[in-house]
């Protein structure tokens, strides 16, 4: 079951109007608008608010600690590894999924689908349970002195599982819709399969990728629960952003998390930002 | 056209190492575990107070989203007002936020002197640390899922449907109660899934808002946590399968429910 939120090609204009006598619309709306108000923009603003609250001087502080300027280093790598991989695997699933038909795509569809459906402190616990002192491969790794829990490649495997659906998902209905017959045509002109792939598919999907990659890049970003189970808290060390928020949040410090917080909240408005842009392009062009 | 053995190749390969490796893991752990201690640790009072918890709160969560999500939903997609465009994109904020960062903010506004908390505490309400933090933080997550499953749906109502109506005479309570009300409600029941298999994972916010205490504002992938802290391979196992057992089930129900919904649209 594919989660609705995310995808950028959808009807934003209303179309109908006034449906309703007026005083039941401006009571709708009003009801709307206060609800957003304290679900939606009074967490944003809160954020921001909080770690400016005495001023400027600490929350630059906070932000230099050489423990979160660590754990910024650290989740900017992780992202930069696990991203890139998660959008090879998009391009290639949705070229699969949506360009040919064959025997299991529903269950493949499942399977891509799982992260969903699947807890990401249960996502942390595959990986301690397969790579853990006690786990499947512990022993074997431990002879070898290979680090994978608790470590880097840890908390890149446990992103990787809650993040890879995102690219597949939001490419196979883009490559879908633009069918197979451009693709065949450049091919029956003597083009080679890469080449068709770079010129005729990639040009024509690129946006769909792109904010595929934005969306990826959001949640990898901002993991906890999975990350949280395969980190090991090793201040400096394997803390990532949202990992440090939280050790701060315990430490009763009033401004530093909030400090942290705003550098994560500024991802997630770059994202919304730039849904709302290739939403407005893609229906311009629409 | 080529390309097909290397992609679905790829694509293979990489589900196999990066998930069914993974869960197979969690598979012959859990078998080469003694089934009688596997149940009374899933069913355990502490294990089935988290399980009521994550259960009540969550439902609670999408019936919420449900009333005022469908509620935002018809509000973004049928009428126009000032400040529309803005309402429309912030609703994706609880998806694009960090669920950390969502559970800090929550904390801090719902706390006894945050914005929101002042004025819950008077009245004897404790927003934060409390199960009451635990169905906001929920409602929060899911808010997006709610109102975006139903969004599309609602801008896409079959207007000759409407018009027919309006031929045979019925006004517009009428109308909406017997007529557009039943077209949407699969769809909300979708909704309504998606936001609740949604807030039953939820982890991150939790941690920040609830409290964590044991029996009283502890959930289930807390209670994970709490035994994989303590080395207790054996209770997080149990927790978790009954958890994807949660899980699966939703999503069983939710492509029922989906397949009920696609009837609604074909010609």
């Amino acid at each position: 079951m594919k989660p609705p939120v995310g995808s950028i090609s959808r009807p934003s204009q209303p179309r109908r109007r006034g449906i309703g006598p007026a005083p039941v619309q401006w009571v709708l709306i009003t009801v709307a608008v206060l609800f957003s108000a304290v679900f939606l923009v009074l967490p944003l603003v809160n954020v921001f608010a909080q770690a400016l609250a005495a001023g400027f001087g600490p929350y630059w502080n906070a932000l230099r600690d050489p423990e979160t300027r660590s754990a910024l280093r650290l989740t900017l790598l992780v992202a930069a590894i696990s991203v890139p991989i998660n959008a090879l695997f998009g391009l290639a699933a949705s070229w699969a999924i949506a360009k040919f038909e064959f025997r299991g795509k529903t269950m493949l569809l499942t399977v891509i689908d799982l992260p969903f459906s699947i807890s990401p402190v249960v996502a942390g616990l595959l990986f301690v349970l397969l790579f853990g002192a006690q786990g499947l491969l512990g022993h074997w790794l431990e002879v070898r002195h290979i680090r994978i829990l608790f470590a880097l490649p840890g908390i890149v495997l446990a992103t990787i599982f809650v993040t890879f659906p995102y690219v597949a998902r939001e490419l196979i209905p883009v490559m879908r819709a633009q069918g197979r017959e451009q693709e065949e045509a450049a091919l029956t002109l003597g083009a080679g399969g890469w080449t068709t792939f770079w010129h005729v598919t990639l040009p024509s999907v690129k946006w769909g990728l792109f904010y595929g990659i934005v969306l990826c890049n959001a949640r990898a970003m901002g993991e906890f629960g999975a990350v949280a189970v395969v980190s090991g808290h090793v201040a400096g060390q394997t803390d990532t952003l949202p990992l440090r928020v939280e050790k701060l949040y315990n430490e009763f410090d009033p401004v530093a998390p909030f400090a942290v917080a705003t550098l994560l909240a500024l991802v997630a408005l770059v994202t919304m930002a730039i849904k709302t842009f290739l939403e407005w392009k893609t229906r311009r062009q629409a | 056209m080529p390309g097909f053995n290397l992609t679905l190749g790829f694509t293979l390969v990489y589900l196999t190492l990066i998930v069914l490796v993974p869960i197979g893991a969690l598979a012959i752990k859990a078998l080469g575990l003694s089934w009688k201690e596997l149940w009374e640790l899933a069913t355990n009072e502490r294990a089935m107070a988290a399980y009521k918890l994550s259960l009540g709160a969550s439902l609670l969560a999408a019936a919420i989203n449900a009333v005022f999500g469908s509620l935002l939903a018809w509000v973004l997609a049928c009428y126009r007002f000032p400040g529309r465009r803005v309402l429309d994109g912030l609703v994706d904020f609880p998806f694009a936020l960090p669920t950390a960062v969502a559970g800090l903010t929550l904390a801090n506004l719902f706390s006894d002197h945050g914005w929101l908390g002042q004025f819950l505490t008077p009245l004897g309400i404790k927003g934060a640390f409390s199960r009451l933090g635990v169905v906001i933080a929920l409602t929060f997550v899911g808010l997006p899922f709610s109102v975006r499953t139903l969004q599309p749906e609602i801008q896409m109502l079959d207007e000759s449907v409407q018009e027919a109506a309006i031929c045979l005479g019925a006004g517009r309570w009428r109308r909406f109660i017997t007529v557009t009300a039943p077209l949407l409600l699969p769809t909300m029941l979708t909704g309504f899934g998606l936001s609740f298999a949604r807030a039953l994972g939820e982890y991150g916010s939790i941690a920040f808002i609830s409290g964590n205490l044991p029996f009283q504002t502890e959930i289930a992938p807390t209670l994970i946590v709490m035994r994989l802290d303590q080395y207790d391979y054996t209770g997080a196992i149990s927790v978790a399968l009954v958890l994807m057992i949660f899980s699966f089930a939703l999503l069983l129900i939710l492509n029922t429910l989906q397949g009920w919904a696609d009837k609604f649209h074909e010609p």
